[in-house]
């Protein structure tokens, strides 16, 4: 056993040697880690607080650090259909499938990602829409496609002009340059769900430290009421409005009655 | 004032929607139409999800006609035996439809075939009943009988084996003819998410010569009972069905309703039946534009699956 040790010492010097060197730590804390949806809900913001503390008292902290919060909601597959002129009108002729992929996506950096750090480091790190692993059904396979893919482009449009895909240069703003805070924009149609916020922090191009936090959209009140009676209890759901359907249509004739 | 719907999962303005509730009752009123053919597109068109907007306006459509065939009820204008046999036949047009809509989804051809039916009934149906109602107030011109019925009259409907008389509507037809309307109108009603009262009223008045007296309250109690029905079938397969929206829209319609009937009422049924041709025909050419005029987008999305 005692022969054993240095051995095992020089693996875990090694391991530390290998990691990066996190001298820094980020401590963030979120206004607001469940979302209600009631009847008024139009869109909420949250705002994201944090610093970049040193790990120990040695460290000396950097002073060009560079910030990007990715928040992903809960995961969907969603088919994305091309149209083409065939004898006159326009049908679908095309369309592909992109698998288990964020229902909700929001980048927000301190400047443009692309300016943060290599293209390489991005990939990695799935920084930034373009980078963000976005898998489709092609053939027999799941592999995400070049950014300039005419479907992946087409995908990632229609889900930005519903606000539920967004990337943003200016999203973050540091206050200090420790002391740093994200605008996070949930749109009227945030579907619900588990939804999970990563913050990676880079200095001079490279990853320095990451960490991590989660919210959570539910429907309340009248809401989830109505949500989830229409989801466990459907025939009576069903019943329920037809039977008022008909109660309207009764009251109607009764109050205009003219004869 | 914006209100969360719970199960569209969006916003939308409470007043936009009974404003929209209001104008479709008051068409459905003037000419006792059940005026999904109108709403449904409408819904769609602020944004609703397609199916929840056919699945709700079900439920919406349900209260107009059974607010209707109350009235007619009253007045004694409705034919029981006409629309059960009907009904019948319905059910399984229904069912067929509901089949056919799950393959066409899975292909990505919904849109296409809504569309296309949408364009051909429309235009077809619309051109009809503008081209009889000119004729008609030519003929009035003329000063000949405006009425084109001519009682009595046989067509090789009436030679069709299974005849049935049918007393309220004072009809003897066979049950055929009867059946294979109500079978294309449950399936109609179920492709495109209508009642089908607008292709309904013509079909019985032209091949059954059903009389103008009981038609509009037979057509009527067979929109509430194929319309409450899929309002259940909805519910219970998709889940699509949202009752706030429908509450909305019923409270709209039903007050719309009331106004489009004292105006209807006040017209002349050539000149209503006029009306209700351009309107149906219009909204036909609105659909044809849209197929063959260049999207602003070729791409659109689905949803599959939540994972």
């Amino acid at each position: 056993m005692m022969r054993r040790l240095p051995f095992i010492l020089a693996i875990v010097l090694t391991a530390c040697a290998a990691a990066p060197a996190a001298a820094e730590r980020l401590v963030v804390s979120l206004s607001n880690h469940r979302v209600a949806i009631t009847s008024n809900f139009d869109g909420e913001n949250l705002v994201l607080f944090g610093t970049i503390e040193p790990t120990d008292s040695k460290t000396k902290l950097r002073q060009n650090y560079d910030l990007v919060v990715t928040v992903t909601g809960p995961r969907h597959t969603l088919r994305t259909r091309r149209k083409e002129r065939v004898l006159g009108i326009w049908v679908n002729v095309d369309a592909r499938e992109f698998v288990r992929v964020p229902s909700y996506l929001a980048v927000l950096s301190n400047r443009p990602v692309s300016e943060i750090a290599p293209p390489d480091v991005l990939r990695l790190e799935q920084v930034g829409i373009d980078n963000f692993l976005l898998p489709q059904r092609i053939g027999p396979d799941l592999a995400d496609t070049v950014p300039q893919d005419p479907f992946r482009t087409a995908f990632v449009r229609l889900e930005s002009q519903q606000g539920l895909y967004q990337e943003s240069g200016a999203g973050v703003t540091f206050l200090t340059p420790t002391v740093f805070r994200a605008a996070i924009q949930l749109p009227a149609a945030v579907p619900t769900g588990a939804y999970a916020i990563e913050v990676k922090l880079f200095a001079d191009g490279a990853l320095v430290t990451r960490t991590g936090s989660a919210l959570e959209v539910v429907k309340a009140g009248f809401e989830q009421f109505i949500a989830e009676a229409a989801r466990d209890h459907g025939f009576l759901y069903g019943l329920a409005t037809a039977l008022m359907a008909l109660l309207t249509g009764w009251l109607a004739s009764v109050i205009f009655r003219r004869d | 004032m914006q209100f969360y719907l719970p199960i569209a999962d969006m916003p939308v303005n409470i007043f936009l929607v009974l404003a929209m509730g209001v104008a479709v009752g008051f068409i459905s009123g003037m000419f006792g139409i059940g005026g999904g053919f109108l709403m449904t597109p409408l819904l769609i068109f602020i944004g609703i999800p397609p199916a929840v907007a056919v699945a709700s306006v079900a439920s919406h459509i349900a209260a107009s006609s059974f607010s209707g065939a109350i009235s007619y009820w009253r007045k004694r204008a409705l034919d029981t035996a006409l629309a059960l046999m009907l009904l019948s036949a319905g059910i399984i047009g229904t069912a067929t439809g509901v089949w056919l809509f799950t393959i066409l989804r899975s292909l990505d051809q919904l849109d296409l075939m809504i569309g296309l039916s949408y364009v051909t009934l429309l235009t077809v149906v619309g051109g009809m009943m503008i081209n009889e109602s000119v004729r008609a107030e030519l003929r009035t011109r003329k000063g000949q009988p405006a009425t084109l019925r001519r009682p009595g009259s046989h067509t090789w409907l009436h030679g069709l084996p299974f005849k049935m008389r049918f007393k309220r509507s004072k009809i003897y037809v066979s049950a055929i003819p009867v059946w294979a309307i109500g079978f294309i109108i449950g399936f109609i009603g179920a492709i495109m998410g209508i009642g089908g009262g607008f292709i309904l009223v013509p079909m019985l008045i032209y091949f059954l010569r059903v009389p103008t007296a009981t038609v509009i309250g037979t057509s009527m109690v067979l929109t509430l009972v194929t319309m409450a029905s899929a309002t259940v079938m909805h519910a219970v397969t998709n889940h699509l069905v949202d009752a706030v929206l429908a509450l909305i829209l019923m409270i709209g319609g039903v007050i719309g309703a009331q106004f489009g009937a004292r105006t209807g009422q006040k017209m002349r049924g050539e000149r209503l039946r006029l009306l209700l041709g351009l309107l149906v025909f219009s909204v036909g050419l609105r659909f044809a534009w849209q197929l063959v005029v260049q999207p602003d987008d070729l791409y659109s999305l689905r949803l599959v699956g939540a994972v």
